[in-house]
């Protein structure tokens, strides 16, 4: 074969085997943007919430009880050591006298300082931007809970009983919201979202911050929405309006 | 200088085996506290949700910041070609490695899951300074291992002082280390300085050369010895150094702080109305641990004998403890502003200040963490050959010896 002919031959061949090799790759990526339960989360997907305070009633406690209801959190009576993965936050402006409420649980960064800080890398941040713990690589130092400037993150201080089969917990690890993220998976949203709705409230709006069509997308550029510690530039999935 | 030779501990069976005896008692009290949180979780213990790191973490990142300080002795003979510290080098070197793995003993104690310590080795995020501290504690046992070595084996004597420099290079980084898995952390307003990775490396020279002076003379008197008069009386105006160096350092962090106003609040909280932290702060870190030991060993009285240069590490060591117990904890009291310009409250105990209480089991561990370094110390100078024989020991004076001042 001539010089310039192998070449050719080379180049055809490198050129058909790269596609062999990338194909799946890109079949995978069709997938995942069809956010199919049994594909890998995708970084085209990136998963948010929009809770507007001025919808947010006084008193109610739905999303919370939602939370506990899902993930299987009990009350053992020691509020001090119990895991909280959403709590209602009550707020008053001092000056004014303006109150306000609205409900505070994992912010699922972009930036995750527990993600940064964690020695064993158990904390993480998956593609689709939901920030969770490896329950087998979690060796329970609790530098995360340190780092987070949102308090999102609880230790599991005692031993556990009625566990829900989707929302496996530990004792000795650290865990946090994981905006229900085996619900999510399935196409659904997570539990405090549909309590608020189903309270006739609708103060939070679970969707895809990437996706200009979606709902949460379209309020957001109605919607005056801020970050919570917006000066740490953690670009937290969660955004608030009304306070 | 006259070669020092050096031997094991000397004293008797009863009076080794006694005192171990002692200190194995409080390790095994240290491991049922231990076994008795892993198997009941941490709600035995004063931490909570709020209070993450309390009591164990005290007294952990006190021993592991006095570990680096405790090869002060060796460094500053092996460094700065000071040769009237090189008999007391090798015990330098033992202690520094028995105070590290008593600190560290503490911190996997009081893991969630202490069984995963071989996760932690095994998986490293390197984005983590707690992760970097890992190779540094790890490194710090080899390079200070191989430095004791180097001084121990006649043949590798003349790399003795290249590896000193090496572990006194390394150990600067390691408590620079230590002290940033606090400064690193930017949403709590009592850390949030990158001036705490010096602070700590300031803290660890006075707590190290304390510590060292206090298990030093306890040592020889075990051996039936004196710390002579002149090394003490020297090693005190170092430790005086130090200390004001900590004061220093200490007004400092809490000066550019108070010059930011976001700060009035959590300043306001650590010096004057936190209730607990303010009273350690002003009482056990500046005027026990800064002021009276700065007095003690100034004052022409005290200062030029072994029992107020001895007093002074005492309470230099004191001041130490209190110090860890606000930087750690103080810090943590101290409410995160999720909400700022906001007063918070919630069922997760926001907005308010966090209450801690230490509680036995996290005492007992923590003792348990000094016992164990303590009795690695006792078995390691019965095994090695690490204490001056005083009958070779030319270069030090008798005891009665008054001091003199060695350029």
């Amino acid at each position: 074969m001539s010089d310039p002919g192998r070449r050719a031959f080379l180049g055809t061949a490198a050129a058909a085997l790269a596609g062999a090799a990338i194909a799946p790759g890109i079949r995978l990526v069709e997938l995942a943007a069809a956010r199919s339960p049994e594909e890998a989360a995708s970084a085209k997907v990136r998963w948010g919430l929009l809770v507007d305070a001025n919808r947010c009633a006084s008193g109610c406690t739905a999303c919370v009880t939602a939370c506990r209801t899902e993930n299987g959190l009990a009350d053992t009576g020691r509020p001090r050591t119990d895991a909280q993965w959403i709590r209602i936050v009550d707020l008053r402006d001092p000056r004014t006298g303006r109150e306000a409420r609205a409900p505070v649980m994992c912010q699922h960064c972009a930036h995750p300082p527990c993600v940064d800080v964690c020695p064993t890398g158990a904390s993480f941040k998956r593609a689709d931007g939901i920030v969770l713990v490896d329950r087998h690589t979690c060796i329970g130092c609790r530098y995360c809970m340190m780092a987070c400037p949102y308090k999102a993150r609880s230790f599991v201080h005692e031993n556990l009983a009625d566990q829900k089969p989707d929302v496996p917990r530990g004792k000795g690890c650290v865990e946090s919201c994981t905006l229900c993220v085996h619900r999510v998976d399935r196409g659904g949203t997570p539990a405090c979202v549909e309590a608020c709705a189903a309270a006739g409230h609708g103060a939070m709006l679970f969707g895809d911050l990437n996706d200009p069509e979606s709902a949460i997308a379209k309020r957001l550029r109605e919607l005056p929405a801020r970050a919570l510690r917006a000066d740490l530039a953690l670009d937290p999935g969660v955004r608030y309006a009304g306070v | 200088m006259a070669t020092v030779v050096h031997r094991e501990l000397s004293a008797a069976a009863w009076r080794f085996y006694g005192p171990l005896a002692v200190l194995a008692a409080f390790v095994a009290a240290g491991f049922a506290a231990f076994l008795y949180m892993e198997t009941n979780g941490h709600v035995v213990t004063g931490m909570d949700n709020q209070i993450v790191w309390g009591t164990p973490h005290v007294f952990a990142v006190f021993l592991i910041v006095a570990a680096s300080g405790a090869l002060n002795v060796a460094s500053v003979a092996s460094v700065f070609g000071r040769t009237a510290y090189k008999p007391l080098a090798r015990f330098s070197a033992l202690l520094a490695l028995a105070l590290l793995a008593g600190g560290l003993a503490i911190l996997v104690a009081d893991l969630g899951r202490p069984e995963r310590l071989v996760v932690a080795m095994t998986h490293f995020n390197f984005k983590s300074i707690f992760a970097l501290n890992i190779f540094l504690y790890n490194g710090f046992f080899l390079i200070v291992g191989v430095y004791l070595w180097f001084m121990m084996e006649r043949r590798m004597n003349r790399y003795g002082d290249r590896a000193g420099l090496a572990a006194f290079l390394w150990r600067l980084v390691l408590t620079t280390g230590t002290g940033s898995i606090f400064g690193f952390l930017v949403a709590r307003e009592a850390f949030d300085s990158a001036l705490l990775g010096p602070a700590f490396v300031v803290y660890s020279l006075a707590y190290g050369t304390a510590v060292f002076l206090i298990a030093a003379a306890l040592v020889l008197r075990w051996d039936a010895q004196a710390l002579d008069a002149e090394t003490t009386v020297r090693l005190g105006r170092l430790l005086a150094i130090f200390v004001a160096l900590s004061l220093y350092v200490t007004a400092v962090f809490h000066l550019t702080k108070l010059y930011m106003t976001r700060y009035h609040g959590v300043e306001a909280f650590l010096l004057v109305d936190g209730g607990v932290y303010p009273l350690l702060f002003w009482f056990g870190q500046v005027l026990v641990g800064g002021v009276a030991p700065l007095v003690l060993i100034y004052s022409p009285r005290t200062g030029k004998t072994r029992a107020g240069v001895l007093a002074a590490a005492v309470l230099v060591v004191a001041g130490g403890l209190a110090q860890m117990y606000v930087t750690i904890i103080g810090a943590q009291a101290w409410p995160l502003a999720i909400f700022p310009g906001w007063q918070e409250s919630s069922s997760f105990f926001d907005g308010e200040i966090h209450r801690y209480a230490p509680s036995v089991p996290e005492v007992v561990l923590g003792v348990g963490g000094v016992a164990l370094a303590a009795a690695l110390v006792a078995v390691g100078l019965k095994a090695l050959r690490l204490i001056p024989d005083p009958c070779t020991a030319s270069s030090s004076p008798p005891p009665t010896s008054p001091p003199a001042r060695q350029r």
